[in-house]
């Protein structure tokens, strides 16, 4: 594998290898969510700071403690309780210590929990052998692009919620996912430039 | 859900009335991942199916030991473990497939059809209704996996199962291999079936817990 620098690897989990575009992570909370622009930013930072911080937190514990005694196969287990206890750690903290930050991210913090992209940013660092510096980019980045991600679709849907008149049927999940399609496909265009694999 | 169903009840509502892709929209993050070979979508569809009645087995038996507040945590450990067997037996048997679905054995965890119907069904129900439950709902998942695959890998590759079933000289689609042809057919498909098939009641439970 071609050794890639952190920075490149911030960009590409942004644009060219967006976790929600190319590896349709995220997608359960990214349909119920993106109704509107405000909720879809206040999940978005909550992911993102999540992403980051797991994802460093499970690259350590994945080195340090189940490489060494052979654990391997119990990653998944592993990952999900750290996953699980951050979150909780994080919730309890800033309702204790920043009233008004918990009433934006409050709410979306406990379904972070079960968002598949933060356990799959986790599993595509260990398959892709990242080191903590790259992992940490990666996170972030992920966390970047899925927050882009759901802003465009939100701000799209938005407005045909406004104005436009649907088809029976194709209103909800139906256009929503068609509008991801197509910003899958706005954003292919970037493709060219890095590739992460 | 009435609690005097029968099997045959719970099978007919998890294969269609209950899909849980076309009717709650949960669990398709794997949904489309996988769908660009149809083997691959066996392969995950064996998974979920094995992974989805035993989860909904183990959380029925062990429903009046669960205290009620950490019951979300038990199933997450109860669904992890079988997620493990399921992936080293994939890992044993089937290395190729195995690379090829790369961390998407391991999201089946996270995959909210399993939480759903565990929560939904499982917590209030003896356990062999429950593991039919499991049983008919990973059917109607898998059947839509399926149908998925079977457009997308002779669209996108011009093959079926590895065979060459398109006519010479047919040029692949490219988009559907990579992730719009995704969206758009999971899109269109859940269009088809809600245009077709409006529901009685109107409103529509989307997104997971």
């Amino acid at each position: 594998m071609i050794k890639l620098d952190a920075g490149t690897i911030f960009f590409a989990a942004i644009f060219t290898n967006n976790i929600l575009l190319t590896n349709f992570l995220g997608l359960c909370p990214f349909l119920s969510i993106s109704r509107d622009v405000r909720s879809s930013l206040g999940l978005g930072f909550a992911v993102i700071f999540v992403m980051t911080c797991t994802t460093a937190l499970n690259h350590i514990v994945y080195y340090h403690v189940l490489v060494p005694f052979h654990l391997v196969h119990f990653r998944f287990i592993v990952f999900i309780i750290v996953i699980a206890s951050f979150v909780q750690l994080v919730e309890m903290s800033i309702e204790r210590y920043f009233p008004p930050l918990y009433h934006v991210l409050g709410i979306f913090l406990p379904l972070i929990t079960v968002n598949c992209a933060i356990l799959g940013a986790a599993l595509f660092m260990i398959i892709r052998g990242y080191s903590l510096i790259q992992a940490t980019a990666y996170g972030a980045g992920s966390g970047i692009g899925w927050m882009l991600a759901i802003i465009c679709v939100g701000s799209i849907r938005e407005k045909i919620e406004k104005s436009a008149k649907l088809p029976k049927g194709l209103e909800g999940p139906a256009i929503t996912l068609i509008i991801t399609g197509l910003i899958a496909m706005a954003f292919m265009a970037f493709s060219g430039m890095i590739q992460i694999q | 859900m009435n609690k005097k169903t029968s099997s045959r009840d719970i099978f007919i509502s998890g294969l269609w009335e209950d899909n849980p892709v076309l009717r709650h929209v949960l669990g398709i993050c794997s949904t489309l991942a996988v769908t660009n070979l149809v083997a691959n979508t066996l392969v995950m569809d064996a998974g979920l199916i094995f992974t989805l009645s035993m989860s909904c087995l183990t959380v029925s038996i062990l429903r009046s030991y669960t205290p009620l507040r950490i019951r979300m945590m038990v199933q997450t450990l109860i669904i992890a473990s079988y997620v493990i067997i399921v992936d080293i037996l994939i890992k044993a048997h089937l290395p190729d497939i195995s690379d090829a679905l790369g961390p998407y054995v391991g999201l089946i965890i996270t995959n909210c059809i399993i939480m759903g119907r565990c929560e939904a069904f499982a917590r209030n129900n003896p356990p062999w209704a429950s593991f039919l439950d499991g049983i008919a709902v990973a059917l109607g998942y898998s059947f839509v996996l399926l149908a998925i695959a079977l457009v997308r890998e002779p669209l996108g590759f011009g093959t079926l199962m590895g065979y060459q079933v398109m006519p010479e000289g047919f040029k692949p689609w490219n988009i559907m291999m990579m992730a719009p042809g995704a969206f758009f057919m999971l899109g269109l498909l859940i269009w088809f079936i809600r245009a077709r098939f409006p529901r009685t009641e109107g409103e529509q439970i989307n997104g997971c817990t």
